[in-house]
């Protein structure tokens, strides 16, 4: 320890040099800190904010905009330090349950104006960990397919209503007119947990794979994995767009809304961008349809939240809560219609917001976004019993490492480094590794 | 004749020289162009060399984020860590060029593989130590650690340019009655000012540009630019025109000053070569 | 450079002044260079043989070799081993021997000299977080990128680079970044050499390539091991690129060992195998530090 106490004497006597630069730490009482991802929604909190400030004056909000995986990071590790420098993190309903059980995150408890029952059952039992609410919902997304209507019609084909991945596949084959960059179905294909193992676990549930049975043992070399993975690369590989290893969500919504994609199964939160003519170039062209249905067909769904919570080792937990209750109010939902458009409030989240006419009419996807939700079950039963929770993801803390590098290898059998069957048999090594390094499967 | 070859050889050096510098400049003109198309224009098909500039990209950069606060904590961040860094650097090049010891070269040589210590095996630590000195999310912090990280470089470059200084120049100062410390201020420092001119630019340059602990030791108040640009990274939709313009904003400090100091910090690299 | 060396060595008290004066003017630097390198070092050690998960403190407790055991046998590790040196000499290799021949080429007359040696180094001052934004994006995008158009306007099927030349691709683009900086250096030196000697040679009529390799490339060998020394410190740490283009992959085809470090462990805040990464990578370093730098230190002595 002593160590420490002369490595500060130095560091300090070095930091005096510097005082002239230096720029104060203490954060002045009353200002929130408030770290966000960088997208769409979170943009328009943070423009909007400035109401909430003239609201209260007496908080003053510090905003901390990044990328998802550096946000992650920056998040992860100031919580679990507790460092206190966040007063409000954005965190997703993966991390929410895992957070609270290691006591990292403040229950929420809004009064009876915030209406929390108003949220979404599915979504709210998401943020919900022992009968506590640890996180209010900014907004919240299932899963659906989105085509080009002219592109079906020009080739006589119609989407039916509950379509069927063998269906798909075909539509996609029909529609790829590659010599004029216009590729039949655009899908996740950039590694990461939350990028192409979020669609291929879901494409999974729907095959009836699954990453682990009872004991922990990982079923990645099953049929239904084959299955899953085979469709999976040869529909990228016959009708997918170039460089697919790199297009996460991001990047496919572009390709969508610039007219290179006929079909794109994602999220449903997709729907208020591409519909927006500001920002999408086949706005007037997009169709859609449920998720397809894989042999299984049942499965849990897809449900994802960004959330606001709120730190156990922030210090002003009080005016933290106050912002997380007016950034995820009915009032706020209302802010954003007035000024920005209905089109573009958050979506997911609050039955209220549904059951406006305005919504449903300048969002003609709404009632069905809805539906999805409303139905949506990340604890669904897969084909066979599991040990765990989550519909795209696996709710432990060793899946970052596990659903990455497992996406790395998804990844390499799409630039052809790797068959399906090697990519499978490498997976499920390197997943009974992660699991007893991590003292899990010990 | 031979005029004439040398006017075939000089059209030649030309034509190659411009080629060459023009395709290694070229993304950085695109970046630069893009950065003046709206979202939409940045990802037509086939791209566009010719169109109606928008700063509307420029213009949601800034709505987004506080940009002359990142770069203002960069400008902190890096001069003080260079200045630092040099204060530092010259008494201790100063002692190896002219009172070496058995020791200097295994010290320059340590000094150095210090300098290969990987950021990501000991972020925990030094993560642990800037939160205990209360030095996290504080441009003193985020200075001292760039300062840290480029001290060898420095040391050994001042090094080689003060072994560069006759050292019968600085006896003749000394038979003059000069002091160590006048010797080194009033005879050493003039001499070698070029090169510590383009050390410190370099130095200025390689802490700029420092991404991963200026993203993980700092939160918002002392925030630099590399997080100015992780915020536009990857956003939702067409980005193209925005990440253009906020990458052009996140360089042009750094790329304006080095366009105008170029001269100084070729001058001062020779590194011995002059001999 | 003679000059060090007949420095006369002071007698008696004046030599131990001057010793003394000499280790007081280089203790400060060394002195926190010590700290800075001995403190994370040794929390460094001491955490790899600790089990010590940020997200699960419910494991702790000595761990023994488990962490070197997991990464040391980790089939992936030989891989990011051999790619972080196959990164680190390619790298090398391009901006030592492009940026000597375009230092030989920048030294001619020409017209707008000036402007053009201001473009060629410009990319050495773009962040490497948004030189690798940039080439992903606007360059090599397969749909939108430059080098597609062009190749699609040219009749040719655009390459989809990161995916099928990943380590290559990334290789590229750092060494676009460094190549600017050997352009800078080797320059200096080539202006420096005495316009006599070249003239000589050419009166004694040697070729363009004959006076290349007996009177430009020798006089260059301190500049070019400057070169190797820093672009190696640098190289070998090379993280932001992979990260923002490939994330090491497909599979494992652009993952160094720092980049392994940071997807096996600190992805899931394992600080326990992340330290055992740092060590194994300082020690690696090291071993490159013995056979490399020493090397290259011998030539700049002389």
């Amino acid at each position: 320890m002593s160590r420490l106490k002369s490595t500060r004497t130095a560091i300090c006597t070095l930091a005096l040099l510097l005082t002239g630069s230096a720029l104060s730490s203490a954060q002045a009482a009353g200002t929130l800190t408030i770290a966000t991802v960088n997208n769409g929604d979170m943009i328009v909190m943070r423009q909007l904010s400035q109401e909430f400030e003239k609201a209260h004056p007496d908080i003053h909000l510090n905003w901390v905009t990044l990328e998802e995986n550096v946000l992650r990071q920056r998040v992860t590790t100031d919580i679990a330090m507790k460092t206190g420098q966040f007063d409000v993190v954005t965190i997703g309903n993966y991390e929410v349950p895992i957070w609270a059980k290691q006591g990292w995150l403040t229950e929420i408890k809004p009064d009876a104006a915030y209406d929390v029952n108003d949220i979404l059952p599915s979504v709210r039992d998401s943020l919900t960990a022992d009968g506590k609410l640890y996180a209010l919902p900014f907004y919240a997304e299932s899963v659906m397919t989105y085509y080009r209507k002219d592109l079906f019609q020009k080739a006589g084909l119609t989407m039916p209503d509950a379509p069927t991945y063998d269906q798909i596949r075909q539509f996609a084959d029909r529609i790829t007119d590659k010599t004029n960059q216009v590729y039949g179905i655009c899908l996740r294909g950039k590694p990461g947990w939350g990028e192409n193992m979020a669609y291929v676990s879901s494409l999974a549930n729907t095959f009836g794979a699954q990453w682990f049975d009872m004991s922990w043992k990982p079923t990645l070399t099953s049929d239904a994995w084959k299955a899953t993975l085979n469709w999976y690369v040869s529909a990228l590989k016959a009708d997918g767009p170039p460089g697919a290893t790199s297009n996460g969500f991001n990047e496919n919504l572009a390709l969508f809304a610039s007219g290179h994609c006929g079909i794109w199964i994602d999220s449903t939160v997709a729907g208020g961008l591409l519909f927006d003519p500001k920002q999408s170039q086949v706005a007037d062209k997009v169709g859609f349809a449920p998720a397809p249905k894989g042999p299984y067909g049942k499965g849990p769904t897809w449900l994802w939240s960004w959330s606001l919570a709120v730190p156990v080792s922030s210090h002003q937990s009080a005016d933290a809560q106050t912002f997380i209750t007016w950034a995820t109010s009915k009032d706020y939902v209302k802010l954003v219609a007035a000024q920005k458009g209905w089109v573009a409030v958050p979506a997911g989240t609050r039955a209220s917001t549904y059951a406006a006419p305005e919504y449903a009419k300048a969002a003609p996807f709404a009632s069905f976004v809805l539906n999805a939700i409303k139905t949506a079950d990340p604890n669904g039963p897969t084909a066979q019993p599991r040990p765990y929770t989550g519909a795209q993801f696996v709710g432990i803390p060793e899946f970052q490492a596990i659903g990455t590098q497992v996406g790395q290898t998804v990844a390499a059998t799409l630039s052809d480094q790797m068959t399906v069957d090697q990519a499978l048999t490498s997976a499920q090594t390197s997943i009974t590794r992660a699991l007893r390094q991590s003292g899990r499967a010990r | 004749m031979a005029l004439k070859t040398k006017t075939s050889t000089r059209i030649g050096v030309t034509i190659l020289a411009w080629g060459i510098a023009l395709w290694l400049f070229f993304p950085i003109f695109w970046m630069i162009l893009t950065s003046f198309k709206s979202d939409v224009q940045a990802i037509s098909s086939p791209p566009k060399l010719v169109f109606m500039p928008t700063l509307s990209s420029y213009a949601e950069v800034f709505e987004r984020a506080s940009y002359w606060h990142f770069a203002l904590n960069t400008m902190i961040v890096s001069v003080g860590a260079t200045a630092i860094a040099i204060a530092l650097a010259v008494p201790a090049a100063y002692s190896m060029a002219f009172m070496p010891s058995k020791r200097t070269r295994s010290t320059l040589l340590w000094m150095l593989s210090t300098r290969m210590l990987p950021p990501v095996g000991v972020l925990v630590p030094i993560y642990l130590l800037a939160r205990n000195t209360h030095l996290l999310d504080t441009c003193t912090g985020l200075a001292i650690v760039d300062m840290l990280t480029n001290l060898p470089i420095i040391v050994w470059m001042l090094y080689t340019f003060f072994r560069e200084v006759p050292a019968p120049i600085l006896e003749a100062g000394r038979m003059d009655g000069a002091t160590r410390w006048q010797e080194m201020t009033m005879v050493l420092l003039p001499l070698a000012l070029p090169g510590i001119a383009s050390t410190a630019l370099l130095s200025l340059i390689l802490c700029w540009n420092e991404a991963f602990w200026s993203l993980n030791l700092t939160s918002s108040n002392a925030a630099p630019l590399t997080a100015f640009i992780a915020s536009f990274s990857s956003p939702e939709g067409l980005f193209f025109g925005k990440l253009s313009a906020a990458s052009t904003l996140a360089v042009a400090p750094i790329l304006i000053f080095g366009w105008i100091s170029q001269k100084q910090l070729v001058r001062g690299l020779t590194f011995g070569a002059v001999k | 450079m003679q000059a060090v060396f007949e420095h006369s060595p002071p007698a008696g008290a004046t030599a131990r002044s001057t010793k003394r004066t000499g280790f007081l003017l280089l203790s400060p630097s060394v002195l926190i260079l010590l700290v800075w390198s001995i403190v994370p070092l040794v929390m460094t050690l001491w955490y790899s043989v600790q089990n010590y998960n940020l997200v699960d403190p419910t494991l702790h407790g000595f761990a023994g070799i488990d962490n070197y055991w997991y990464l040391l046998t980790d089939p992936d590790f030989l891989h990011a081993l051999l790619n972080t040196f196959v990164l680190v000499a390619g790298v090398l290799l391009i901006s030592v021997g492009g940026g000597t021949l375009l230092a030989v080429l920048y030294d001619q007359e020409f017209f707008g000299r000036g402007i053009a040696r201001i473009m060629v180094i410009s990319p050495f001052f773009i962040m490497p977080t948004v030189s690798a934004l940039l080439w992903k994006n606007l360059m090599l995008h397969p749909i939108y990128g430059v080098y597609s158009a062009m190749m699609r306007a040219v009749g040719l099927t655009p390459i989809d680079w990161l995916a099928r030349f990943p380590l290559m691709t990334v290789m590229m683009i750092v060494a676009w970044e460094w190549l600017p900086f050997a352009v800078l250096i080797l320059l200096t030196a080539v202006q420096s050499l005495d316009g006599e000697q070249r003239e000589a040679a050419r009166m004694d009529g040697a070729g363009p390539i004959a006076r290349f390799r007996y009177i430009i490339l020798p006089h260059l060998g301190r500049a070019i091991s400057v070169v190797v020394m820093i672009e190696t410190i640098y190289l070998l740490t090379i993280f932001a690129e992979i990260s923002v283009t490939t994330a090491g992959g497909p599979g494992v085809a652009s993952t160094n060992l720092p980049y392994l470090i940071y997807s096996r462990a600190l992805l899931q805040f394992d600080v326990g195998g992340a330290s055992a990464g740092g060590v194994v990578a300082i020690v690696i370093a090291n071993i490159v530090a013995i056979f490399l730098v020493r090397a290259v230190a011998r030539n700049l002595e002389a």
